[in-house]
């Protein structure tokens, strides 16, 4: 039997322990936020938070988190009523168009402001590496920006 | 394929009848009327709902797959019902297919997306829905006050009687609205100067679900009893199952059951794509895991000696003889012979899969009378009938939801997952969501045709085109189509009125076709990314071995604005000035001509697609092989635009698309099998690949909008590769880029 915590709720699988943790979240938690996209690791739809690392979760097999802390985009904002400011700044510039992909990048783009939380273009390049389909990258480079401003301002206050 | 395809048959009389819904709510909608029959039954279809406190509630009838329609749409209503944005929300609608006295009809009107006809399709009609209701409110507040309707009017939200110095609020007036009789009239809609949401800045409507993870796609549905399928689908195009050992498979605990599906003869137009055996379990992985447990044995498939390389040199034994004329307007061949000068290129441009991120999925639950399906689809109409086609229930008896779609490009216009998980319910009797992986994707799609193209052309001693052809051998897109003949399998690849004819006097097209197994089907602009890929790289080729600057002779072919007659899906009229409009547009913003170091480059291309008009001018820098995207100038002519913001997100889509698919991606076959299986070798580009210095413009024009989905995708490929010509002198003559670049320096 694993035990874990996913946006602060504790819970227990006793299934097989090699089930990577993307199946988990769907498949027996129900939580559908976190997305399949590739299954091997490529895609970064998957992407979620293990002790507020990115991971992705497709390649993750469960036993991997017995223990530690989860969090997915339902989990992310700190309220209903109040986003985080990843998914503010998505907003502000409306990034999504088909959406499928947006919970696995702000989910990468919070893990990569906090070890770039400046970043120029250059760092958006050399680490961001999740696949949009639709090309919204236009959007999610200036979302990214815009992050972390309100990141910052958040930090400030 | 249009949205309008399955349009109900309806006159004025019948298109909008009110009634009081929930709450007391004003509700209009579409009444159910079988075509030519006044005194059918009448039902209610769902479309705008006014609440008692004033919140609209507008229905969203058209799929979206991000193109941005759950928006567009309900701007449209919102404008002639004259309310404020912010108090409007959208709900889906399932498919609103009703069994008639005269055969099958839609309460929601055409329901489909494909063609970039979402919006166009339904412009005047959500609009006249809008004014209907407001006129119904109107009227309303003008018997309670007692003055003619003409001394009312609205500001958003209210209805006001000036002369009285009264204000109604909409949300007081819904239960008496929704009691009187529609006008015989259609109502008079606003003029374009007074437009207020239409053309105005508007945010995706559901994007804040969207970014906390609460959207429900396709993959997300969980219903009660629900399991959980997979299929193990025949490596080899066109093999069936001889025999297959599931003992190991049924030894992981959560296997439920493991069977054949049958798959379509080769050849013969098909419901689904492959022979296989399916798996049900207790979850996903478990299903994969049994999958990956099964020992099948395939039968020899007449495709098993299908390859790429044989493709591609059959294609050019092909090209040496002489195909169908499919267009000979003037005399080509004297026209060539009396050419002061000819030119003469080949270009290869490659199969690829749509790759939408979201694997095909569907929820199928059938029972002995009735059958539910949830699926994300372009087509809902389509899902109905493939569902149909299998369990033989009658079509009013199958409910069809549709959710957010997770990326279409085409792929999701076929609905071969839908009659999969149709199969895998009726077989166990369960409620079941299919789950195709990655790689079930990659292998088995209805992919772009790859073809080889011919072209040439003679120009007099003024440097002017006097002769031109394009010979093309492919697969076609309408092989496998039912009752498709032979000599109309060129109408999908080679469309005839685009540029340059009744430009150029003398124009020429053959066809060849090679029937590779290879399933093909519509991407994104179909023949149109191949067309403008060869025909605006080889406009570049005429000028620069002519003497001439490709700009130049764009603007010199293309010319003033005009008329001419297109016949193609687009048409009734295409209009080369606005191609010239654009090119010189973004030649401009790019700054076309300035002086550029070594290894720097600018390249331009424009085209027309399906009645919208892009352009594109790309500066790339080249050093020892590493191509880098310096900047991109992006324009699009789409008429009116109803939604800027999503027109916008197209064009940047659209060009994102068209390169990360020319800079990598191609799908090949040996030995009868697709060699790509994931994004490791079919690799989507990702933000690294583009600029931060990425401009995207719209050009109004006129007060009638076009489609937009498809126009920003086929000029940002040739305006890539004209643009590393100019860097670079080296000529991308075959698609994708790949290393060719560090190959040749």
């Amino acid at each position: 039997m694993l035990s874990f915590k996913i946006n602060s709720k504790a819970v227990t699988f006793d299934g097989d322990e090699n089930t990577p943790l993307l199946w988990v979240i769907r498949d027996e938690l129900n939580m559908t936020g976190t997305k399949f996209g590739c299954g091997v690791g490529q895609c970064g739809a998957c992407t979620v938070h293990v002790n507020g690392d990115a991971r992705r979760s497709c390649i993750t097999p469960v036993n991997a988190v017995d223990g530690e802390t989860i969090t997915t985009i339902e989990g992310l904002a700190p309220s209903e009523e109040m986003l985080h400011p990843v998914q503010q700044a998505w907003l502000e510039h409306d990034v999504p168009q088909c959406g499928f992909c947006q919970a696995g990048q702000i989910m990468a783009t919070v893990d990569f402001l906090k070890r770039h939380p400046n970043p120029s273009d250059k760092d958006i390049d050399d680490n961001m590496s999740n696949i949009c389909r639709c090309g919204t990258y236009v959007r999610i480079r200036k979302a990214i920006h815009r992050a972390a401003e309100l990141v910052a301002a958040e930090e400030q206050s | 394929m249009s949205a309008v395809a399955d349009k109900l048959m309806f006159n004025r009389r019948q298109f909008l009848i009110a009634g009081s819904g929930v709450a007391g709510s004003l509700i209009l909608g579409l009444p159910l009327v079988a075509s030519g029959s006044e005194d059918s039954d009448r039902m209610i279809g769902f479309f705008v709902q006014i609440d008692p406190d004033g919140r609209v509630i507008i229905g969203s009838n058209q799929p979206e797959i991000g193109q941005g329609v759950r928006t567009a749409l309900p701007m449209l209503v919102a404008e002639e019902l004259d309310v404020e944005w912010s108090n409007v929300s959208f709900r889906e609608m399932p498919l609103g297919i009703v069994k008639t006295a005269d055969g099958y009809t839609w309460k929601y009107g055409g329901q489909g997306v494909g063609g970039s006809t979402g919006l166009t399709s339904n412009f005047d009609y959500m609009r006249q829905v809008g004014a209907t209701a407001r006129g119904q409110l109107i009227k309303a507040a003008a018997n309670r006050l007692g003055v003619p309707e003409a001394q009312c009017s609205t500001k958003p939200g209210v209805v006001i009687c000036s002369a009285l110095g009264t204000e109604i609020p909409y949300g007081e007036l819904v239960a008496e609205a929704s009691q009187l009789p529609l006008p015989e009239e259609s109502p008079a809609l606003k003029a374009t100067d007074d437009y207020r949401i239409v053309g105005s800045q508007r945010k995706t409507i559901d994007a804040r679900d969207i970014v906390t993870g609460k959207t429900k796609y396709g993959i997300d549905t969980v219903r009660p009893d629900m399991r959980y399928a997979v299929i193990a689908r025949a490596p080899v195009l066109n093999a069936t199952v001889k025999s297959f050992d599931d003992s190991e498979a049924r030894k992981i605990a959560g296997v439920l059951d493991v069977f054949t599906i049958d798959g379509p003869e080769p050849g013969a137009p098909y419901v689904i794509l492959a022979s296989g055996v399916a798996v049900v379990a207790t979850s996903t992985w478990i299903a994969m895991k049994g999958r990956d447990a099964l020992r099948i044995e395939w039968n020899e498939s007449p495709n098993a000696s299908d390859s790429s390389e044989r493709f591609w040199s059959e294609n050019e034994e092909m090209l040496k003889g002489e195909g169908q004329v499919v267009l000979d307007d003037g005399d080509f061949s004297a026209a060539i012979e009396a050419a002061d000068k000819v030119v003469t290129h080949q270009y290869r441009v490659p199969f690829v899969s749509h790759a939408p991120l979201e694997p095909q999925n569907c929820y199928a639950h059938v029972e002995e009378d009735r059958c539910h399906i949830i699926a994300p689809t372009q087509m809902p109409s389509g899902a109905s009938r493939a569902a149909a086609s299998v369990t033989g229930l009658p079509r009013e008896d199958i409910q069809v939801d549709f959710t957010r779609v997770g990326g279409g490009f085409g792929r999701r216009l076929t609905n071969d997952y839908v009659a999969e998980a149709a199969m895998i319910s009726m077989h166990t009797g369960w409620p079941i969501k299919l789950q195709w992986s990655r790689e079930d994707d990659v292998q088995n799609d209805f992919y772009r045709p790859g073809g080889l193209h011919e072209m040439q052309a003679g120009l007099d001693d003024s440097g002017k085109v006097t002769a031109w052809t394009q010979r093309l051998a492919s697969g076609s897109k309408y092989y496998r189509r039912p009752d498709m003949p032979d000599e109309r399998l060129f109408g999908a690849e080679l469309y005839v009125d685009d540029f340059p004819r009744r430009i150029v006097e003398n124009v020429r097209m053959e066809y060849f076709h090679n029937a590779i197994g290879l399933p093909r089907g519509s991407w994104r602009a179909p023949a149109h990314t191949a067309n403008a890929f060869v025909i605006q790289s080889f406009i570049d080729e005429i000028a620069h071995e002519t003497g001439q600057d490709p700009l130049q002779l764009r603007l010199d072919l293309l010319g003033e604005g005009r008329e001419l007659e297109y016949g193609g899906h687009g048409g009734p009229t295409f209009n080369p000035g606005r191609l010239t409009r654009l090119t010189k547009f973004v030649a401009e913003q790019i700054d076309y001509g300035k002086e550029l170091p070594p290894g720097r480059g600018i390249g331009l291309a424009t085209h027309f697609t399906f009645g919208g008009y892009a352009a594109h001018a790309i500066e790339v820098s080249v050093e020892d092989g590493v191509l880098t995207i310096e900047r991109i100038v992006a324009a699009i002519d789409c008429g009116l635009a109803v939604h800027p913001n999503a027109v916008e997100a197209q064009l940047q889509g659209g060009t994102i698309d068209g390169i990360s698919t020319a800079l990598g991606l191609e799908i090949t076959v040996k030995d009868g099998q697709v060699q790509q299986s994931n994004f490791h070798d079919y690799p989507l580009a990702r933000i690294a690949a583009f600029p931060s210095l990425f401009e995207s413009h719209i050009l109004p024009y006129d007060d009638k909008p076009t489609g937009v989905g498809e126009m920003g995708i086929p000029s940002a490929a040739p305006a890539l590769t004209n643009a590393i010509f100019a860097a670079t002198g080296i000529r991308i003559r075959s698609l994708p880029i790949g290393d060719q670049l560090e190959r040749t320096t």
